[in-house]
């Protein structure tokens, strides 16, 4: 191997006196930099070999989210057709009374939008300030070409709720392209008779309920999947082969099947006179008129979604079950630990990085989901997810978008604590 | 092997300009397959073109989804007139000139034909369908059924689970006009805020026993099962449960919600001329009688309605099923389109929170 690396010799004349020894390759350049210059290639073709992924991940993933969040803060849907509005906005200072070359902006304004036929897109972005706006618009456009100065007298005389504060300061908000709208409805604030965010009423309360509710019930749910797949996953990794092949593919066969059928077989099970009962009632467990809610509400919901998302637990459980070997078990037991002991500071911590991949996995899912509690969840087992979804029918995708964005960082901080508290390097998925 | 080429090649080339096909989005079920046997079909007869069936919970929601994703697959979507004006606001819908229709079968023209209110130019209206009360009859005793709106908030006299639409819109006329407001001041109670209040507090009376459905096919499901007594439906599904499938489901007309729907041609779809031609033949005289055959909705063009016969497969008369037949609509309350497109985003909101709290 001498003539590979050659080592310094007292006489070696590139070696400077009294300096550190410099290891070279056979063709005399320093071992560190040809080193690091063979590292460099590998990582350049490993980064080839992974670029059509990569730039597969970032067009079908990361570009239509980014589309969807930027949604969140901009809508254009009044700034594009109230040009003159906002060149009079930007003239006077926010509070400013609009006096008689607002009202003539307004007007010309309303008459373009007539010509292009965008009142009502117009309208319905001050809609979601200010309630009843769209057909004030509507009904203003198709006049606005008749109206003759002084426009202010005109268009009050038409309908007084154009001299509206309320409306004034909405249009003012919407003229730039670019607002915190949505996300102000998204956590629960309205604005107030000073533009400052105050709290909503009592009655329009919901998002900021529901992402704590969102959390809590994916937590239980995570919980609960972890105490059904450990034993599934433990029974799995230490039974013989022939029979275990045999269990995996039971475990995997519900994976295989639609998620909408396993969903409404739950409705089957689980409805007043669904299978559930109707054994409870003729067991005598219970009377016929005391028949068990279990759909239809939260219970429905967790139900059905810890059946939905077992797998998830059990396949990064097995996987790393199957790595431990049973002698370190052995030796706990012949140490004279017990049962529970070994189970307790042998076993368990060495399934630690399962149960962390499979709890991950399980709790993401369950944020997202929107699918089963909109079946099985009736009104208590509503998610943040079925708002996200009932935003996204009722045209209003902003707000959506939002609500998504809101929903995506804080998974992204829990992630952050995640990584913090377990790290992330720990997991294993077999 | 030249002139085979050539041949070949030219064959091609008028494969590619045959007539494409109309896809026309429904809303599925009973209701899409009366469209099938009344429409679809003989349109096909008639011109040759094919005609394929989609679904959706609401054509609506898909359709503004393809428009702004610039990917229109759709010619044709069937909407409800609220969602048909709010999408037309948004410039997703092309007008269609309510002129250019095909007359009547007695003559008059469609802007005459069509009843009053109905015919827009963002939606040439297919029927007129309800959302009522339904029940099943086996579940009470003889005699002592529900019969008008206010049987449905009263859970002392008809115990057991109502299904509620998961939505303000028709839910909260119910509750006004459950409450004793005369259908004609009900609109105008819900403009302000003690009669939202009074309508909220009237749902609240039999939210604990609630069960809410999105789909129009849950709610005879849900009776079907057992799950509720009673229900808010769509009519024809009801309709179609009962005579095709032999359920024991009767409907209480009493405090009928009615609305019109029909068809919309979206912006930027592939076959635009094919999609109107289509509209044109659905809408016409002949094809609306047929359809009311085979599921209750009735006709929006007067010249229909001495069209339609009996209940297909039947010698019964369809029309005593029909939101519009005139028993039907003693008690009955037009759907008013304005007021749901301008408070739809306030109160679905407020909807939405009464839904979530306890």
């Amino acid at each position: 191997m001498a003539d590979v690396i050659q080592m310094p010799s007292a006489t070696d004349r590139r070696v400077p006196t009294g300096g550190p020894a410099l290891l070279t390759t056979s063709d005399g350049r320093p071992l560190k930099a040809a080193l690091q210059a063979a590292q460099a290639r590998a990582r350049r073709r490993a980064l080839f070999l992974v670029l059509p992924l990569l730039l597969f991940i970032v067009l079908t993933f990361l570009v239509p989210i980014g589309y969807m969040l930027k949604r969140s803060f901009e809508h254009d849907g009044f700034s594009r057709s109230a040009p003159n509005l906002a060149v009079w906005f930007a003239a006077n200072p926010e509070g400013t009374a609009p006096d008689e070359a607002a009202y003539a902006a307004l007007v010309a304004d309303l008459a373009q939008m007539q010509k292009d036929r965008t009142p009502g897109q117009a309208g319905a972005r001050i809609n979601f300030t200010v309630p009843a706006t769209i057909s004030l618009f509507k009904a203003a456009a198709r006049t606005a070409e008749t109206l003759t100065p002084p426009y202010k007298a005109a268009l009050l005389a038409l309908d007084p709720a154009w001299g509206s504060p309320r409306i004034w300061a909405a249009m003012r908000s919407a003229s730039s392209t670019y607002t915190a709208e949505f996300y102000r409805v998204a956590v629960d604030r309205k604005r107030g008779e000073d533009g400052s965010w105050e709290p909503g009423g009592d009655k329009e309360r919901i998002y900021l309920y529901l992402f704590i509710k969102t959390f809590i019930i994916s937590g239980v749910i995570t919980f609960l999947c972890l105490l059904l797949a450990f034993p599934i996953a433990h029974l799995l990794a230490t039974l013989p082969v022939s029979k275990s092949s045999l269990l995996m593919i039971l475990v995997l066969l519900p994976f295989w099947t639609s998620l909408l059928v396993r969903t409404t077989s739950w409705i089957v099970l689980l409805q007043q006179q669904g299978v559930v009962n109707n054994v409870l009632v003729s067991l005598g467990l219970i009377g016929d008129d005391g028949r068990l809610a279990l759909i239809n509400n939260q219970t429905g919901t967790i139900i059905a979604m810890t059946h939905v998302l077992l797998p998830f637990m059990i396949l990064p459980l097995y996987s790393v079950m199957k790595t431990i070997p049973p002698s370190y078990a052995r030796a706990a037991r012949s140490l004279g630990a017990t049962s529970w002991t070994t189970f307790r500071r042998v076993y368990l911590p060495q399934t630690l990085p399962g149960i962390a991949a499979g709890s991950l996995l399980v709790f993401i899912l369950a944020v997202g989901y929107y699918i089963t509690p909109a079946l099985v969840g009736g009104a208590s087992g509503q998610l943040i997810s079925n708002m996200i979804d009932f935003h996204m029918d009722k045209s209003n995708w902003s707000l959506a978008a939002a609500l998504a964005g809101i929903l995506l960082v804080a998974i992204l901080l829990l992630y952050w604590l995640y990584d913090r508290l377990i790290g992330i390097d720990r997991l294993k998925f077999g | 092997m030249k002139k085979l080429l050539i041949m070949s090649t030219a064959l091609t080339a008028v494969a590619f300009a045959a007539k494409a096909d109309v896809t026309v989005m429904g809303w599925g079920g009973a209701y899409t397959a009366s469209q099938i046997e009344a429409y679809h079909k003989p349109f096909t007869a008639k011109t040759g073109i094919a005609v394929i069936s989609v679904d959706a919970d609401n054509p609506a929601t898909p359709l503004k989804a393809q428009v702004e994703a610039n990917n229109v697959t759709i010619d044709v979507a069937v909407l409800e007139i609220a969602d048909a004006v709010r999408l037309c606001d948004e410039g997703l819908i092309i007008p269609i000139d309510p002129a250019s229709l095909p007359a009547g079968a007695d003559g008059s023209a469609a802007v005459d034909d069509f009843l009053p209110g109905t015919l827009t130019e963002c939606m040439i209206p297919t029927d007129i369908f309800s959302t009522v009360i339904a029940y099943d009859t086996t579940k009470f005793a003889e005699g002592a059924v529900p019969a008008n709106i206010g049987d449905f908030f009263d859970t002392t006299k008809f115990p057991g689970k109502r299904g509620v639409r998961k939505s303000p819109k028709v839910t909260l006329e119910m509750a006004l006009m459950a409450d004793g407001v005369p259908a004609a001041e009900v609109y105008a109670m819900l403009s302000t805020p003690e009669g939202l209040d009074r309508a909220f507090a009237k749902l609240d009376t039999i939210k604990a026993d609630a069960v809410f459905w999105e789909a129009g096919a849950q709610p005879p499901q849900l009776l079907a099962d057992g799950e509720v007594v009673m229900t808010m439906a769509y009519n024809g599904r009801i309709f179609n449960a009962a005579q095709q499938e032999g359920k024991p489901f009767a409907i209480v007309w009493d405090g009928q919600v009615y609305e019109w729907e029909g068809m919309s041609i979206p912006k930027g779809t592939p076959n635009e001329a094919a999609a109107l031609d289509f509209v044109k033949f659905a809408t016409s005289t002949e094809p609306l009688a047929k359809a009311a055959e085979f599921i209750s909705y009735g006709p929006p063009r007067k010249s229909s309605a001495s069209l339609v016969g009996n209940i297909q497969g039947t010698d019964k008369p369809m029309l005593p099923n029909l939101p519009t037949a005139p028993d039907n609509l003693t008690n009955a309350l037009a759907s008013s389109m304005d007021f749901w497109v301008d408070r739809d985003t306030e109160l679905g909101e407020r909807f939405n929170a009464w839904l979530v709290s306890n």
